[in-house]
């Protein structure tokens, strides 16, 4: 596998006077962790958004590759078909799972939601995996049928990551899937996603301000300011001997632990 | 009739009806929106069907207005002597007599002919409505085809329940395309939706919205491979024409818990006591 499953091209995006993104090229190969780094307003988010085809850039392509191995630009897809693709092969974990989640819904339902949208139709089959997932996310499964508005905030993240890998996707976009959690439920969450993402080979985008994440799940790193890439390159390359002045700046102002 | 056009709306809207009508008709189960004009009756008591009544409706006519199954119900009288008044068609109670059929809430127990029209009074059109608040959402999901949320409603209920907890408004798939709402008729109607010989039109006045099976269209309810859709019935008989096949509607009958089973469907009902008397109590 040398071919790419998602490239961005020369992405631009303006809000008026503002740069979201700047002429941003990436590549994200199958089952690698890719983690965009920036402050606040450096367009990370907005470059997460064009992506996975939520918004569409002013310029450039995204190409996606599907299982098949045909190549699609994801801003000239059809609509049904987008949609088909965030419901089977893609993944979207929010910052926070209400958003994500249907709270008046149990657990099982919301885990089977993206099965039956599939076109699942068999109860016993649905419930059964629904009950393998909450025990792969360390949710009791006696669980299944209560509401998500009984969970903690850890479970109800982990509770979003069942029901988003339910469908086995191969690509998964994350944003900021720790952040408003605590210190401890955080290490737990970021453990039980490297155990996922490692296990099923997935394909992670990761945006994210907490360097620590980064270099925990991610395999490489994109620095971004202002909508420009500053540095690109592997985690542990980029975070030690960082060479982009903005970089040596974000890692320094990282508190060592 | 004198200081009404015939049958109350005037030219120009009913003419708008029937092009929504001819639009919901070749693509069956879409809801169409429409104009709807104030009628003279309130809301929730078929302004919908009477306007789609009153565009079809020609003077040779024969029409039967029904309420939950009954023909003698003030909503059925009322209607039923506004068409007698303002279109002066014939009216009946008896089913087979019909041409157009205003119905509430009940499909007749007699199959439906194919020269026979049955018009539906609807509430909510949007089947989706109670599990996306959002119009402009549900309206992207039906262009897509993305019904899996209905089936999160069915999952929820047999996880709960042990079975398909939706007694009337059954969510259906006509012709494998759309999903649609039956209006409120119970769950033991929506069989009969299926293939009818008749043309069944929705008109839901406050919504805004008309749609139609066409004749010999398939309509089938949404349910699991291993919870198919089941009948519910009463488990009794008429008290009066002891048929067991009917939808049976319970009347309490004195303060000392006395209480009879009777078929919903007045007509079919009387039709049954005629064909054989003395036969039941």
């Amino acid at each position: 596998m040398t071919v790419p499953l998602l490239e961005a091209h020369e992405l631009d995006l303006r809000f008026g006077a503002i740069r979201a993104l700047d002429r941003v090229n990436l590549s994200l190969w199958p089952g690698e962790v890719l983690a965009i780094v920036g402050e606040s307003g450096s367009g990370k988010s907005s470059l997460l958004h064009v992506l996975s085809g939520q918004g569409a850039p002013d310029a450039g392509r995204v190409l996606y590759r599907d299982p098949a191995g045909a190549q699609h630009d994801v801003h000239a897809m059809p609509a049904p078909h987008l949609r088909a693709l965030h419901r089977s092969d893609w993944g979207f974990v929010h910052q926070n799972p209400r958003d994500a989640l249907r709270m008046t819904v149990s657990a099982g339902g919301n885990v089977g939601e993206r099965l039956m949208a599939q076109g699942a139709r068999h109860y016993g089959d649905i419930r059964e995996i629904a009950t393998d997932w909450l025990r792969q996310v360390e949710i009791d499964p006696s669980r299944i049928d209560d509401l998500p508005r009984t969970f903690s905030g850890g479970m109800l993240q982990r509770l979003q990551i069942a029901r988003t890998l339910a469908t086995h996707p191969r690509l998964v976009f994350m944003d900021e899937p720790t952040g408003g959690l605590d210190v401890s439920v955080q290490a737990r969450l970021l453990d039980l996603i490297r155990s996922l993402v490692s296990r099923l080979g997935l394909a992670v985008l990761l945006v994210t301000h907490d360097i620590a994440v980064a270099r925990l799940l991610a395999g490489r790193i994109i620095v971004m300011r202002r909508g420009q890439v500053v540095e690109t390159g592997l985690t542990d390359q980029v975070l030690d001997d960082p060479q982009h002045p903005y970089t040596q700046l974000l890692v320094s102002s990282v508190l060592q632990a | 009739m004198n200081g009404y056009n015939f049958a109350y709306l005037d030219e120009p809207t009913k003419r708008m009806i029937r092009r929504a009508i001819l639009k919901a008709v070749s693509i069956p189960g879409h809801q169409v929106p429409f104009g709807a004009r104030e009628m003279p009756l309130p809301y929730g008591w078929g302004t919908g069907g009477i306007q789609v009544t009153a565009a079809i409706l020609g003077p040779e006519d024969v029409l039967k207005v029904i309420d939950q199954g009954a023909d003698d119900t003030t909503n059925a009288v009322s209607i039923r002597r506004f068409f007698a008044r303002t279109a002066g068609v014939e009216t009946t109670t008896h089913t087979a007599e019909a041409s157009v059929i205003q119905t509430r809430h009940r499909i007749p127990e007699m199959p439906l002919r194919a020269d026979q029209i049955l018009v539906y009074q609807v509430p909510l059109p949007e089947p989706l409505a109670k599990l996306e608040p959002s119009r402009a959402e549900t309206r992207q999901m039906h262009a897509l085809a993305d019904y899996g949320l209905m089936h999160v409603k069915l999952y929820e209920d047999i996880a709960r329940f042990g079975h398909v907890a939706i007694s009337y408004d059954y969510p259906v798939m006509v012709n494998g395309r759309y999903l649609m709402s039956p209006s409120p008729i119970p769950a033991f109607d929506t069989p009969k939706m299926n293939r009818m010989a008749a043309l069944q039109l929705f008109g839901a006045g406050r919504e805004k919205r008309i749609y139609a099976v066409p004749p010999f269209t398939t309509v089938r309810p949404l349910d699991f491979e291993d919870h198919p859709f089941k009948l519910v019935r009463a488990p009794h008989a008429c008290t009066l024409c002891g048929a067991r096949d009917s939808y049976l509607d319970e009347v309490v009958t004195d303060d000392r818990g006395g209480r009879i089973f009777v078929c919903s469907d007045t007509d079919y009902c009387e039709g049954r006591r005629d064909a054989a008397p003395g036969e039941a109590a």
